[in-house]
């Protein structure tokens, strides 16, 4: 089985009669991914795009049996759409959405701890990509087809620069066997340490490539799990090497503010983890043949 | 969004904390009048800029008459303040902020931050107040006390009073220094700010607790909800071409090179960037119009490259996946229609039906120099700009 979602995950869409939910609910199926339905307040009942319209989240969940949800649900209310989801039962949640405050996701990841582990909800984004396992299904907005059927996980932050990697890979015939968008933003929900754990038991992944960037601690502390914990390769590349202290770079969590933050010194602290670096974005996929080369 | 030091002031005061008097000017005329509102023998003219280390700058003058203070006023207004924070052409001079002088016994350090690793609000502070809190952390760490807070419950004033006795405030003052502690946390909280910075924290000589200088950033995402915040943004205070992006939904940040970029997504962006540099060049600027790329935002990042006049090579950067790379090519065809191009403009396009995108150009009448790869992209670029 695929990290995260599988071929048949049952899948609702938050926000799903809006233009954005529309439209990357008909991708998504098109994909072949199990979209089983959707939620917009005050328009359950009805059908859209031949399937269910709910009120709610436990009512869709009720009725479709949905394990997975992406929200195309403004900022302003993308908060208070992911923590319907937790308590609704929802496993596996990814938002799309791009301008979360800061404080709301916060507030989300608090209220998440009122769940067991076992009981509570993988929340991907805010800012993402989504999810996709290629060939089985798609969670998320990427164009689906860059992505060859393979064994190598993929986690980024950015979403055009992990669709760059999953590009350059399948020209050099190198498949993925999930890749995962954690979002541009200073607080995710799943961070890379939380993924990277995830593919170290995924038996169809063999290596992973971890497309990082400037600002914060995620990176490192992912390097560090590496290096105690796992068996698999990593190899990672991180962007910004030319961006100036202190200011965001297009992403609100890009931004260097504290030592170990910047390109240079994320690369140096991988590499003592024994990451092996993608020396520049163009040869990722050179870098990933590398490495799988010398498995 | 950053926000002026008197602003943040009035913020903080109106969550309890005490700061001195003091009041805003415009121009000198207003000045010496101001200043006797205000009272006392002694005043601190500074110069109001969203930059810290004004000081060394020569943007704060102390004044012994209403004279002087109004000499100082005229003398900062409209000058161009460079500080090591503003980059060298500094930042203008608009609003003076006059406030009563201060008999300073100690000199303390609080400052608020989002903390990423934790997830939560830390508060951060020091008994060595005055410098940066770099300069603090590498040089005095052991100064340096944390509270982290709960954000479901807020800030408790356990906590507070932890900070204040760690330090070393003396006993009669705990109360006072608490609620200062507080007040900052609650604004931290109640208008989504990203940071709150009193540095320094001062213990008068007439043993008042006063916040003698302040500072406040907001989360941009926020300001939906922040009405009276998101009305305090300062634009003379941001870089032009800036300006001009965030008006139109770009992501964009001014840089010291000569190479322009347009790219789609922050994280492609900074890659594009750090090929530029490889290759030998410097990028003039981040420029990420979005994942998506439509045609509208490429007509106006080419509106905003080209308004750069340090550019000299623009290139093109653009990884279309849903939106396919012919609608892609067709809004640059457009887009350089109405925008005239002087310099050599690399393109490259990759992703959805690439082909056909490169097509659609080729058969344009553009004149531009076309790329594969991201390295092929941007030696071409560094090349064309030696020609």
């Amino acid at each position: 089985m695929a990290v995260i979602i599988e071929k048949n995950t049952k899948i609702l869409i938050q926000g799903f009669t809006g233009k954005m939910g529309t439209f990357h609910a008909e991708e998504m199926i098109k994909y072949g991914s199990n979209v089983v339905g959707g939620v917009t307040p005050g328009k359950g009942g009805q059908k859209h795009l031949d399937r269910p319209v709910f009120n709610t989240v436990k009512d869709a969940v009720k009725h479709t049996g949905a394990t997975a949800s992406i929200l195309f649900v403004p900022p302003a209310f993308a908060a208070d759409s992911a923590m319907e989801a937790a308590d609704a039962g929802i496993k596996t949640c990814v938002a799309i959405v791009d301008g979360i405050p800061s404080h709301d996701m916060i507030r989300i990841k608090r209220y998440m701890r009122r769940y067991s582990k076992d009981e509570k909800m993988t929340l991907v984004g805010p800012n993402c990509a989504g999810i996709i396992s290629p060939g089985k299904s798609m969670l998320g907005i990427m164009p689906g087809h860059i992505y060859k059927e393979g064994r190598v996980g993929i986690i980024s932050r950015s979403g055009t620069l992990g669709y760059e990697a999953a590009e350059q890979m399948k020209n050099l015939g190198i498949g993925i066997s999930t890749s995962v968008g954690i979002g541009g933003d200073p607080i995710n929900g799943s961070s890379f340490r939380d993924i990277i754990e995830k593919f170290e038991t995924d038996d169809e992944t063999d290596a992973i490539l971890m497309i990082g960037e400037i600002g914060g601690p995620q990176e490192v502390a992912a390097g560090e799990f590496a290096k105690e914990n796992m068996k698999k390769p990593v190899i990672g590349y991180i962007a910004g090497l030319t961006a100036p202290k202190g200011r965001v770079m297009g992403h609100a969590g890009a931004i260097v503010s504290a030592y170990g933050e910047s390109a240079i010194e994320k690369v140096e602290i991988l590499k003592e983890c024994g990451v092996t670096i993608s020396k520049n974005p163009s040869v990722m996929g050179d870098t990933v043949k590398s490495v799988l080369e010398r498995m | 969004m950053d926000i002026h030091e008197y602003q943040a002031k009035e913020i903080l005061n109106s969550f309890g904390v005490t700061i001195p008097r003091g009041g805003i000017v415009y121009s000198p005329e207003t000045a010496e009048n101001k200043a006797r509102e205000i009272g006392g023998s002694k005043w601190v003219v500074k110069a109001q800029i969203h930059s810290g280390a004004r000081g060394k700058a020569g943007g704060v003058i102390v004044c012994n008459t209403p004279l002087e203070v109004a000499q100082a006023t005229d003398k900062l207004l409209g000058k161009k303040l460079v500080t090591n924070q503003t980059g060298p052409e500094g930042k203008i001079v608009n609003r003076i902020y006059i406030e009563e002088a201060t008999d300073i016994e100690k000199e303390l350090y609080l400052g608020l931050v989002f903390d990423r690793a934790s997830e939560s609000i830390m508060v951060v502070a020091s008994t060595e107040g005055g410098m940066s809190v770099e300069e603090i952390a590498k040089e005095k760490p052991e100064t340096i006390i944390r509270s982290k807070i709960e954000v479901a419950v807020g800030i408790q004033s356990f906590q507070a009073r932890e900070l204040a006795f760690g330090l070393g405030i003396e006993p009669e003052l705990i109360r006072r220094a608490s609620e200062t502690i507080i007040g900052c946390a609650k604004a931290f909280s109640e208008l989504d700010a990203t940071m709150v910075e009193v540095n320094p924290l001062v213990i008068s000589k007439q043993k008042q607790i006063l916040a003698l200088d302040c500072k406040m950033s907001f989360d941009n995402n926020a300001m939906f909800r922040r009405d009276k915040v998101s009305e305090l943004r300062d634009k003379t205070q941001e870089d032009e071409k800036e300006v001009y992006a965030s008006d139109r939904g770009l992501n964009y940040v001014s840089l010291e090179g000569n190479i322009g970029n347009i790219i789609n997504g922050a994280g492609l962006a900074m890659a594009s960037m750090d090929m530029i540099k490889l290759a030998g060049g410097e990028p003039a600027n981040f420029l990420d119009v979005g994942g998506g790329a439509t045609p509208e935002k490429i007509v106006k990042a080419f509106r905003l490259i080209t308004m750069d006049k340090k550019v000299k090579v623009i290139l093109v950067n653009i990884f279309a996946g849903i939106n396919r790379c012919d609608w892609v090519a067709e809004g640059i065809v457009q887009a350089l229609e109405k925008i005239e191009v002087k310099v050599p403009l690399v393109i490259r396009l990759a992703g959805t039906n690439v082909e056909k995108g490169n097509k659609i150009l080729r058969d344009s009448k553009l004149n531009y120099i076309e790329a594969n790869t991201l390295e092929d992209a941007a030696n071409k670029a560094v090349a064309a700009l030696k020609k």
